[in-house]
């Protein structure tokens, strides 16, 4: 059943309305766990969709193997997605910096407030991410040190790569992940892909996850797979690959690949005068698990993330 | 005074975006003034502008006391505003969410520590910034509640209004909490526009600013003695809504005095011209912020108003 969870009359006849899909079981019992599945609140990440879609699908064509409530968020920001938009448009913060929102505060800020309210109480929420226009990710899961305990059994089962388990700080406080773990929704981000594009075979891989973990919750008891075991790692673990030159990047190796320290993934190469201003090498010796896909960089721009280990 | 380009960043197909320092005086690093980090913060750079020809005459008559050296920066980004984006053009960051910044991170995290390796260690911060909801402010200096802020600091500006604003995650990485938090004492001065040039309040500016320096001993210059100001905790502002959507027809403006049951404001049904709603004061007070774009969602804050506050 599509339910709306907050809208907003706009100026001129239209309202923004963020939606959702309630998918239960024919007869509830009471005792039925919940899980959210939410994305888009950066307007530009599109892998969620199809995930979403996907659920749905699979779900409407084996409904008698639902057996808890699933709850699908496919545009937490209607509004960016529909205007190709990473933030809200109109509004000057990132919407995932304004959680847990606030329902006196600006009509952004409102909406966060009601999104908030509306996932509160349920069992576990999957908040779907998909980097960037600029990089490419292989499926992982971030989470918060202080949340690791909690939140990594989930994660191992959720069919992914890779988890990364990142310090805290104080500015992710405001992230919609954070703010549902602290009113104890159990909630872990996904990143995966790049953004303003859709990896089918990623979308797959984390579909078949999560009914993994809905079958683990005892919200689901159709066939599942196994899910593959990921690589678990810390911030020290992960090395860095920053621009030092304005240009443009074309690399020489495949994404989620080994690499060598001191392996040239890619150049930044000036096309006015046909000169190389940068050799790019990776910083260490491990896993490619971030590459850019933009090819323009400025100084500084990320070129890509390195996992340090032997995952040959 | 001296010119001196303080960050450079190389550019593909641009020129090069070079950030420059106007240094007055020598010796103490006395105070820091930043003028626009963001691309649509026109009177911000105006503001900064003016202060350059003012302090650049004023230290040819000898007004800097003693061994007091000001910086000037009244340009960040200009990359942006020469194109007319507000954030950073390549990948829309915020340059003013990226303090302290990091050397070796991403474009904008290195143009803030560029920027910050060099601001920082000054016994006084001034900032230009603009606020993330588009409307007028009565003229004022905020401050985070860092635990280092000093509002007694702050009346020195000769403003009529200091603002304690309780710092959110977010604000965690703006300059002025960063200044704070690395021992400067900082304070962020708004004015009443951004994209546009108001005079009136960029005088206002550069006088709070020249005010705050001379009676901190840094500058000899005689001044209005300006307002003794109003400290206000930003949490205590009440904040007012619209409940339709249409066009917004404003009838009061920052600094008016409101009484309770007045018409602040009403929209307009876009279709059909008639009035469908009329907003009322609250509270008697006076007009803290007022939204200024000539549409309006339901539930914008429209208004903020200082409640019990008389002319």
């Amino acid at each position: 059943m599509i339910k709306e969870v907050v809208s907003v009359k706009m100026a001129v006849d239209e309202c923004l309305r963020v939606k959702k899909n309630v998918l239960e079981p024919q007869v509830l019992n009471g005792e039925e766990k919940r899980i959210c599945i939410v994305t888009g609140t950066h307007g530009d990440e599109l892998e969620g969709q199809y995930v979403c879609y996907e659920i749905n699908r699979i779900i409407k064509e084996n409904r008698d193997s639902l057996k808890g409530i699933v709850e699908i968020y496919p545009a937490l920001n209607p509004l960016g997605v529909d205007s190709i938009s990473r933030g809200i448009p109109m509004f000057d913060l990132d919407m995932n910096r304004i959680f847990p929102g606030d329902e006196k505060g600006a009509v952004a800020e409102h909406v966060a407030s009601r999104i908030m309210e509306d996932i509160a109480g349920a069992d576990l929420c999957i908040d779907i991410h998909a980097s960037n226009i600029f990089l490419r990710e292989i499926p992982q899961a971030r989470i918060n040190v202080n949340t690791a305990q909690d939140l990594v059994p989930y994660a191992r089962r959720l069919n992914l790569d890779f988890v990364w388990i990142h310090e805290a700080a104080t500015v992710l406080e405001s992230t919609l992940a954070h703010s549902l773990n602290r009113i104890d929704v159990p909630t872990i981000v996904v990143e995966m892909g790049v953004g303003m594009r859709i990896t089918e075979e990623f979308c797959h891989q984390l579909t078949a996850g999560i009914f993994c973990v809905m079958k683990d919750m005892g919200v689901w008891d159709g066939e599942v797979i196994t899910p593959k075991e990921p690589i678990i790692s810390r911030d020290g673990e992960v090395g860095f690959v920053n621009a030092e030159a304005p240009g443009i990047f074309v690399p020489c190796v495949e994404h989620w690949r080994n690499v060598q320290k001191g392996e040239r993934i890619g150049r930044i190469l000036n096309s006015l005068d046909g000169s190389v201003e940068q050799e790019v090498c990776a910083p260490i010796h491990g896993m490619l698990f971030t590459l850019r896909e933009y090819p323009v960089v400025s100084c500084g721009s990320l070129i890509a993330r390195v996992l340090g280990g032997d995952f040959e | 005074m001296k010119r001196e380009c303080i960050y450079t960043l190389k550019k593909l197909y641009r020129d090069d975006l070079n950030i420059y320092g106007y240094r007055f005086g020598k010796g103490e690093k006395a105070a820091c003034i930043v003028g626009s980090i963001r691309g649509n913060e026109v009177q911000q750079l105006y503001i900064c502008s003016q202060l350059v020809k003012t302090l650049k005459r004023l230290e040819e008559k000898g007004a800097i006391v003693g061994e007091n050296e000001i910086l000037v920066i009244p340009s960040v980004n200009h990359s942006s505003m020469n194109i007319g984006k507000r954030f950073w053009a390549t990948d829309n960051t915020d340059i003013n969410r990226m303090f302290p910044g990091y050397n070796g991170g991403e474009t904008t995290q290195r143009i803030a520590a560029g920027l910050f390796q060099v601001i920082e260690g000054y016994s006084y911060g001034i900032q230009f910034p603009s606020f993330y909801l588009q409307g007028d402010f009565v003229p004022h200096v905020r401050m985070m509640e860092t635990g280092f802020q000093s509002p007694s600091l702050a009346n020195l500006f000769g403003m009529p209004y200091v603002v304690i604003r309780k710092p959110k995650p977010i604000d965690t990485t703006t300059l002025n909490y960063n200044w704070q938090i690395w021992n400067t004492n900082a304070f962020s001065l708004y004015t009443s526009a951004t994209d546009r040039i108001d005079e009136a309040s960029a005088r206002q500016a550069v006088a709070s600013v020249l005010r705050f320096l001379t009676r901190m001993g840094i500058l000899r210059y005689m001044s209005h003695s300006g307002y003794l100001a109003s400290v206000i905790h930003e949490e205590d502002l009440t904040n007012v809504k619209n409940d339709l959507s249409g066009i917004y027809r404003r009838y009061v403006g920052p600094g008016e005095e409101v009484h309770r049951g007045q018409i602040l404001a009403s929209v307009i049904d876009p279709m059909e011209g008639e009035e469908i709603s009329r907003i009322l004061s609250p509270t008697d007070g006076i007009i803290f912020f007022a939204h200024n774009a000539p549409l309006v969602m339901e539930g914008t804050i429209i208004f903020k108003v200082i409640r019990r506050l008389h002319e």
